[in-house]
């Protein structure tokens, strides 16, 4: 287990200077994330053109895995449509728990697979794409529940 | 057993406490984690357990286990035997009056909430008030915010000041003509913090007020003499004072025990039943319904043991030389901030580190073999108060080292580089 490959330069980097941080308005749907365990909070807003995202912000705080993770996520998902945004989850999420996910074509998203090898921070980097599933999947944006990964 | 990374560096500051002998009675830190011997720095979450106490449940478990009081044969009047010596061990531990007011419970969570459900329930009116402090463990919290959604009773909390003291005065100033029950910690989880708590059962006990303290951080740390102390209640659990995890024990005061229903209804609880109805036995039976955890509570007689044959004194004033060379060492780390600074504290201490979040931080510190813990501590309305979302926590026992605070502070300074 070697720290190096949790903390590497891009997500020391995405935590320094995290991209898409701040407010988004007007948006159309907004979604609170929250991680019980570590007292990390984020607020995800996102613009829908037609299907697809057309803009994408985060606020909050959290460790240095969640800021890096919701970063680093809604630089791959900006442009995306809602079906492809939700693949890409899918994605992470298995690069996030299982051994044998593949990281081709998630270019810098596959950073996040260090995260694996540290079963306490799995829910760090985890928090931020479920809060955006959450956004996607809903029906009516404006009254969504907070998420929490507990 | 393979101490010897340990066993070559006599502690320097008390000639009789031998600080190395102590480790080698607890083998779990002899371990190493991820290549590094273990600084087990986490014991306000649990502490770790003696080879008197494992082997002591482990004795029962091979020799001795069967139900208690109900079978005439050999192995349930041992096993009874071992639970009731326990509870014997447990009286002269915290100076009970008698073996009637040691109830064994899950923990500190459960006897709160015991108290809660058995007293308060029952004789809380609306508009009537529980006093508790800012500083409290959500242990301490919940149980009474159930109570006042159940009674309408008013939940009032008493302040603490900027270094996470809470002064007598100001508890003192709240109790009032509707206070019922006060309640607040011994000793702060989060901060470390030692509270006032024999001068506030007086104040509270002048005004007709019941007391309960929580000691869960306060045991492992200090004798506890409930009858100098002269609350009605008192709770603590076992896995902090070195004894197992599911045992732990409500002290009450036999005449407030005598007068309360029980809380839960089940075997061993009763005398007589039938359908019209059912009679009650007698304390402390009459608050342990069901099976209990009988090779917990015989751990945790060990564990009383344990303590009672240490020099408890010598025992504290390497915890203080704890606290003082942990607090000196972190606080030379300009990044450092400690949070928590009462006067009076138990060997704790919380802090955050700029541009570490303690999440990360605990993560580092575990690959140099460090354990300490992070997040919110069950005391949200502390980490509120202090605008925090989270702080890491090194909290020592008498079986941690100077060594090991030189390591965490040198594992921070680590962290640190990596996020620079």
């Amino acid at each position: 287990m070697e720290l190096n490959d949790l903390y590497r330069d891009v997500i020391l980097d995405h935590n320094r200077q995290p991209r898409n941080f701040g407010a988004l308005e007007p948006a159309d749907a907004s979604v609170e994330g929250y991680n019980p365990l570590c007292g990390d909070r984020l607020t995800l807003r996102v613009k829908f053109s037609g299907d697809r995202i057309a803009d994408i912000k985060f606020e909050g705080q959290g460790c240095a895995i969640s800021t890096a993770s919701a970063s680093l996520m809604t630089e791959a998902v900006k442009g995306k449509t809602r079906a492809e945004a939700l693949l890409l989850f899918d994605r992470v999420h298995s690069l996030l728990t299982d051994d044998a996910a593949p990281s081709d074509h998630l270019g810098k998203l596959a950073a996040l697979s260090g995260v694996r090898e540290y079963p306490a921070r799995v829910k760090c980097a985890s928090l931020c794409w479920h809060t955006l599933a959450s956004a996607l999947k809903a029906e009516a944006p404006a009254s969504l529940p907070a998420v929490s990964t507990e | 057993m393979n101490n010897m990374a340990l066993a070559d560096k006599p502690s320097a500051f008390d000639a009789t406490f031998d600080v190395e002998a102590l480790r080698r009675q607890f083998p779990v830190l002899a371990r190493h984690v991820h290549g590094k011997p273990l600084a087990y720095l986490d014991n306000g979450a649990s502490a770790q357990r003696p080879t008197a106490v494992i082997q002591a449940v482990d004795d029962y478990e091979r020799h001795h286990h069967a139900n208690i009081h109900r079978g005439v044969h050999t192995l349930s009047q041992e096993a009874t035997a071992l639970y009731e010596a326990a509870r014997d061990k447990l009286v002269r531990f915290i100076n009970a009056r008698s073996r009637a007011e040691i109830i064994f419970v899950r923990g500190t969570t459960e006897a709160i909430n015991l108290v809660a459900q058995s007293y308060g329930r029952p004789s809380l009116k609306p508009g009537d008030e529980i006093l508790i402090t800012h500083l409290e463990h959500h242990a301490n919290i919940v149980p009474w915010q159930l109570l006042c959604e159940q009674t309408g009773a008013r939940l009032v909390i008493a302040p603490m000041n900027l270094r996470g003291e809470v002064h007598a005065e100001a508890v003192e100033s709240l109790m009032g003509p509707r206070t019922r029950i006060f309640a607040c910690a011994h000793v702060s989880n989060a901060l470390g913090t030692v509270l006032p708590v024999r001068r506030l059962i007086a104040a509270a006990k002048a005004r007709g007020i019941v007391t309960l303290i929580d000691g869960a951080q306060a045991v492992p740390h200090m004798p506890v003499d409930v009858r100098e102390l002269d609350c009605d209640f008192y709770a603590f659990s076992g896995h902090k004072m070195f004894a197992p995890t599911g045992i732990g024990v409500l002290y009450g005061r036999e005449a407030m025990l005598e007068r309360m229903p029980p809380w839960q209804g089940g075997g061993d609880m009763i005398l007589a039943v039938s359908f019209a109805g059912t009679t009650y036995n007698n304390l402390p039976y009459k608050f342990e319904a069901g099976t209990p955890n009988i090779s917990g509570a015989i751990g945790l007689g060990a564990a009383v043991e344990f303590l009672a044959g240490m020099d408890r004194d010598a025992a504290q004033a390497h915890e203080g030389a704890l606290l003082r060379h942990a607090t000196a060492t972190l606080s030379d780390n300009p990044k450092l901030r400690i949070v928590g600074t009462a006067e009076d504290k138990a060997s704790l201490v919380s802090f955050v580190v700029a541009g570490v979040h303690p999440h990360d931080l605990g993560t580092i510190l575990d690959a140099d073999g460090i354990a300490v813990r992070t997040g919110h501590h069950c005391a949200m309305p502390v980490m509120d108060f202090f605008k925090l979302p989270a702080t890491a926590r090194a909290s020592f026992a008498f079986y941690n080292t100077l060594e090991e605070i030189d390591r965490l502070a040198a594992s921070i300074e680590r962290a640190q580089k990596i996020f620079t």
